[in-house]
C-alpha cells in the first residue's frame, strides 16, 4: 500500500516535471562525471530549463 | 518496463469480449441515431464513443503500426541515440503519452463541438467518431511515426525534406496564419464570455497576478518546485472564483470590471503583448503549469459527472439548420460541420506537437501507437463530453445563450420570440431565472461556446453537489476555460513571434536573433497587431465575429492537417508502401474537398451570412444608398474592409492547400514513374541497445 503511493507519487512528480533536477543530476553523473566540471545547481537548472522549453510549439488548441 | 500487459488472452475469450465491444457499440451508435424522441440518455454517447475508439485503437491502430509503418522495437528511437539528458530522454511511454495529451488538449475540442451542436448532435458527434478514429488519430500517429524516423525532426523540416522548398514555406506561412485566426477567435471566445460580467471578468483578471505570484514563487523561492507552486496557485484559483462573486455584489468594486466586448479586446490585446515580452518564467510558465493541471482535473471530473449522472441530452438528433440557415454560423452541415469541429476529429495543430518534443521522448518506437493514436482519441473523447454538455442545455436556452443579437434580435423579448418561432421554447423569464442562479446579467448572445459549456457543465456538476453552487460552477468553468485560453494566446503569440523573427531574419540578421529585446519587441507587436485586429473586428462584428472567425480557423487548421497527410502520403510512397497510402491519402482527400468546398463558399456564396464578398459588397450598397446610419454607417467601411481581408485570407489558404496536394502528386508519380525527386529522408536502421537480447511484445 505505502509501496504503491509512493510509485504514484513519483510518477506524479515525473508527469509534472517536478523531479527534473534530481533526474538531470542522475544524468550528469551517469554521463558528465570524471570531466573536471561541476553540475548546474537547482536555480540555474530550473532557469536554462524553462527557457529551453518555451522554445518551439509547445501547447496546442 | 512498460509491457506489463496481462498475458495474452485465451484467443476465444478475446474473439468474444471483441464481439461484444462491437455489439455495444452498434447498438449505441444505432440508438443515438434513431432517436427522434424528446431526450436521449448521455450513456449512449458515452458507450459509443468508448467502443469506436476501443475497437480504432485495437485493430485499425494495430493494422497501422505493423502493415503500414511497420513498428520496429529493435530499432533505436532518438531518444536513444541522441540522449542527452534535456531534449532527447528515453521516457516511461505512460509519461509521454501524459505529456503529449497535455500539449495536445486545447480548448479546441471543448468549443468546436458546442457550437456544431446547431445543426442537432448526431452530425457533430458522428463526425467527432469517424473523424477520430479514420483521420485525425491516424495523422498524429503518422506525423509521430514520420519525426520519429527522421531524428525527431519538426513538421516544417519534413515537409521541406520530402516535398521541397515550396512545401516547406507553405508549412511555415499555414503555421502562422493559423497561429494568428485561432488567437484571435480564442481571444474572441473569452471575451464573449466577459462582456458585462464583473465576476467572470475579476476572476479571470486575477488569473494573471496569481500566476507571476507562482512564477516569482518558483523562480526565487523554491525553484523547480512544480507541484508545490501548482497546488498553491490551484487553491489561490478557486478562492479567486469565490472572490468574483463577492465583487459581483459590491456596488463600486463591480464597476471596475464591468466593459463592454470591445473594451474587453483591447484589455486582452493589452495583456497579449505584455505576456509576450515578458520573461517566460514570470507569467507564461507558471500560466501553463496552472491551466494544465486545471484540464486535466475538470476533464476528469467532467467525464466522472457525465458518467455518473448520466444527463439527458435534451438537442434534437438534427435541427433544421443542416440546411445553413444556424443562427451561430452561416452554411450547410456540408462542410460546415466538419471545419467547425476541428480538434477532437482532426486537428493539423497537432502533427506540430507530434514532431516537436514527443517524438525525441520515445524509448521505444511500438510506443508511437500507444502516443499517437491513443492520446488523440483520448482527446476525441474530450470532444465527445463537450458535445453532451452543451446538447444537455434546452435546444431553447442553447440558442438563446449561442445566438448573436445581430440574427435574433438584441432585446429580450426579441430574441425568445425569434428562437421560440423556429421550435425551440424559451421564455424571458426562463433565461433571466438561468442568469440569476449563474449570477449573470444576461446570458443572451454569448457566442463563443464557453459559456453555453459552462451552464451545461455546472448544471451537470450541481445535479451531483447541490444547487446552491450553481453560480460558483459556472464562474469556475468560465474561468477555468479563460485560463487555458489565455495560455494558448500566450504560448501561440511566443510561437509566432519566434517565426516572425526566424523569417525577418532571413533579410535582417540581427531581428532573427530571438533574445535581442527590440526585435522581440517589435515582433510581438507585429504578432499581437495581427491578431488583436480580428479580435477587435470579431467584437463589432454584428453577426457575431464568430460567424466568420472560426470557420476561417477551421479551414486553416484542416489545411495544417492536410500539409501533415501530404507529407505523410509522399512518404509512404517514397518508402514503397504505396498499396497502403490510402490510410493517409483517403483522410487527405476528404480534407481537401471539404476545406476547398468551404472555402469557396465562404468566398463567393450569395448568402449574406456566408460569403464574405457578397456580404462586402452587401454593405458597400448600403452604405452607398445611405441606408444606414448612426454607429452603423460608421462601421460600415471597417467591416467592409474585413470582409475583403477575410476573403483574402481564405483565397490564400485555398490556393496553398492545393499547391501542396499538386505537388504532392507529382512527387508521388514522379517517385512511382522512377524519377528522380528528393530521397527520403528517413535514419538508417540503428539497432537498439535497450532492448537487446530480448523482443518487446
Amino acid at each position: 500500500m505505502i509501496e504503491a503511493l509512493r510509485r504514484l507519487w513519483a510518477t506524479l512528480r515525473e508527469l509534472t516535471g517536478d523531479d527534473a533536477y534530481e533526474r538531470y543530476i542522475e544524468h550528469w553523473r551517469s554521463h558528465h562525471a570524471g570531466h573536471g566540471s561541476a553540475p548546474l545547481d537547482r536555480a540555474a537548472f530550473c532557469r536554462e530549463e524553462q527557457r529551453r522549453k518555451w522554445e518551439g510549439v509547445r501547447r496546442c488548441c | 518496463m512498460a509491457t506489463t500487459l496481462a498475458k495474452p488472452l485465451p484467443k476465444p475469450m478475446s474473439v468474444g469480449i471483441w464481439t461484444v465491444v462491437i455489439g455495444l457499440g452498434t447498438f449505441a451508435l444505432w440508438a443515438i441515431a434513431m432517436n427522434r424522441g424528446e431526450s436521449i440518455n448521455a450513456m449512449w454517447f458515452i458507450v459509443a464513443a468508448v467502443c469506436v475508439y476501443a475497437l480504432g485503437y485495437r485493430f485499425y491502430s494495430a493494422f497501422l503500426a505493423a502493415k503500414v509503418f511497420a513498428l520496429d522495437a529493435t530499432r533505436a528511437t532518438p531518444a536513444e541515440r541522441f540522449s542527452d539528458g534535456r531534449d532527447f530522454v528515453p521516457t516511461n511511454r505512460w509519461i509521454v503519452f501524459g505529456h503529449h495529451f497535455a500539449a495536445i488538449a486545447g480548448p479546441g475540442p471543448l468549443i468546436g463541438p458546442t457550437l456544431a451542436a446547431q445543426f442537432g448532435y448526431l452530425p457533430g458527434t458522428l463526425w467527432i467518431l469517424i473523424g477520430a478514429v479514420l483521420g485525425g488519430c491516424v495523422q498524429d500517429f503518422v506525423a509521430l511515426f514520420c519525426s520519429i524516423r527522421r531524428d525527431g525532426r519538426s513538421l516544417g523540416q519534413m515537409a521541406r525534406d520530402e516535398l521541397g522548398a515550396l512545401g516547406g514555406a507553405v508549412a511555415l506561412i499555414g503555421v502562422m496564419a493559423i497561429m494568428i485566426i485561432l488567437i484571435a477567435v480564442l481571444g474572441l471566445v473569452v471575451v464573449n464570455a466577459m462582456r458585462h460580467s464583473p465576476w467572470a471578468t475579476s476572476t479571470v483578471a486575477a488569473t494573471i497576478p496569481i500566476a507571476v505570484l507562482i512564477g516569482l514563487f518558483m523562480r526565487h523561492l523554491r525553484p523547480g518546485r512544480v507541484l508545490e507552486g501548482t497546488a498553491i496557485g490551484v487553491v489561490l484559483l478557486l478562492l479567486a472564483v469565490f472572490a468574483g462573486g463577492w465583487v459581483d455584489k459590491h456596488e463600486t468594486l463591480r464597476a471596475w470590471f464591468d466593459y463592454d466586448a470591445p473594451a474587453l479586446a483591447l484589455m486582452v490585446i493589452l495583456y497579449g503583448f505584455a505576456a509576450a515580452v515578458l520573461p517566460v518564467w514570470l507569467l507564461l510558465a507558471p500560466r501553463d503549469y496552472l491551466s494544465t493541471f486545471m484540464k486535466i482535473g475538470t476533464i476528469i471530473a467532467l467525464a466522472i459527472a457525465i458518467i455518473i449522472l448520466n444527463p439527458a441530452v435534451k438537442m434534437p438528433a438534427i435541427t433544421q439548420f443542416v440546411d445553413g440557415t444556424g443562427p451561430i454560423f452561416g452554411g450547410n452541415v456540408f462542410p460546415f460541420v466538419f471545419i467547425t469541429i476541428a480538434c477532437g476529429a482532426i486537428s493539423g495543430f497537432h502533427s506540430l506537437i507530434a514532431s516537436g518534443t514527443t517524438p525525441k521522448l520515445l524509448a521505444n518506437e511500438r510506443d508511437a501507437r500507444f502516443i499517437g493514436y491513443g492520446a488523440m482519441a483520448m482527446e476525441s473523447f474530450v470532444a465527445i463530453m463537450a458535445m453532451v454538455a452543451a446538447c444537455v442545455l434546452d435546444p431553447g436556452v442553447y440558442f438563446a445563450i449561442n445566438s448573436p443579437a445581430g440574427v435574433v434580435g438584441a432585446q429580450a423579448a426579441d430574441a425568445v420570440a425569434t428562437i421560440s418561432s423556429w421550435g425551440y421554447p424559451v421564455t424571458v423569464e426562463q433565461m433571466e431565472g438561468l442568469a440569476r442562479e449563474m449570477g449573470e446579467g444576461s446570458l443572451f448572445a454569448r457566442t463563443g461556446g464557453a459559456p453555453s459549456l459552462a451552464v451545461g457543465m455546472a448544471s451537470i456538476f450541481s445535479s451531483a453537489f447541490g444547487d446552491t453552487l450553481l453560480a460558483v460552477w459556472y464562474h469556475f468553468a468560465i474561468m477555468f476555460e479563460a485560463l487555458f485560453i489565455l495560455t494558448t494566446v500566450d504560448a501561440g503569440t511566443r510561437v509566432a513571434r519566434f517565426m516572425l523573427q526566424d523569417l525577418i531574419g532571413n533579410v535582417a540578421p540581427s531581428m532573427g536573433r530571438t533574445s535581442w529585446y527590440p526585435s522581440v519587441l517589435v515582433c510581438s507587436g507585429l504578432v499581437v497587431a495581427g491578431w488583436g485586429y480580428f479580435l477587435y473586428m470579431g467584437t463589432i462584428d454584428p453577426l457575431g465575429g464568430i460567424n466568420s472567425l472560426w470557420p476561417l480557423f477551421g479551414i486553416a487548421n484542416q489545411m495544417l492537417a492536410a500539409i501533415a497527410l501530404c507529407v505523410a502520403t509522399t512518404v509512404l510512397v517514397k518508402s514503397g508502401k504505396t498499396r497502403f497510402a490510402w490510410v493517409t491519402a483517403l483522410p487527405l482527400v476528404w480534407l481537401v474537398a471539404v476545406t476547398s468546398t468551404a472555402a469557396w463558399e465562404k468566398l463567393f456564396s450569395p448568402d449574406l451570412r456566408i460569403g464574405f464578398l457578397s456580404h462586402a459588397n452587401d454593405l458597400a450598397a448600403q452604405l452607398a444608398a445611405g441606408s444606414l446610419t448612426g454607429v452603423a454607417a460608421q462601421q460600415a467601411p471597417r467591416l467592409i474592409f474585413n470582409d475583403r481581408l477575410d476573403a483574402a485570407l481564405t483565397m490564400f489558404f485555398l490556393i496553398t492547400v492545393w499547391v501542396l496536394v499538386v505537388e504532392t502528386a507529382r512527387i508521388c508519380y514522379a517517385a512511382l514513374t522512377g524519377r528522380r525527386v528528393p530521397p527520403s529522408a528517413e535514419t538508417p536502421h540503428v539497432p537498439s541497445r535497450l532492448v537487446e537480447g530480448w523482443v518487446r511484445d
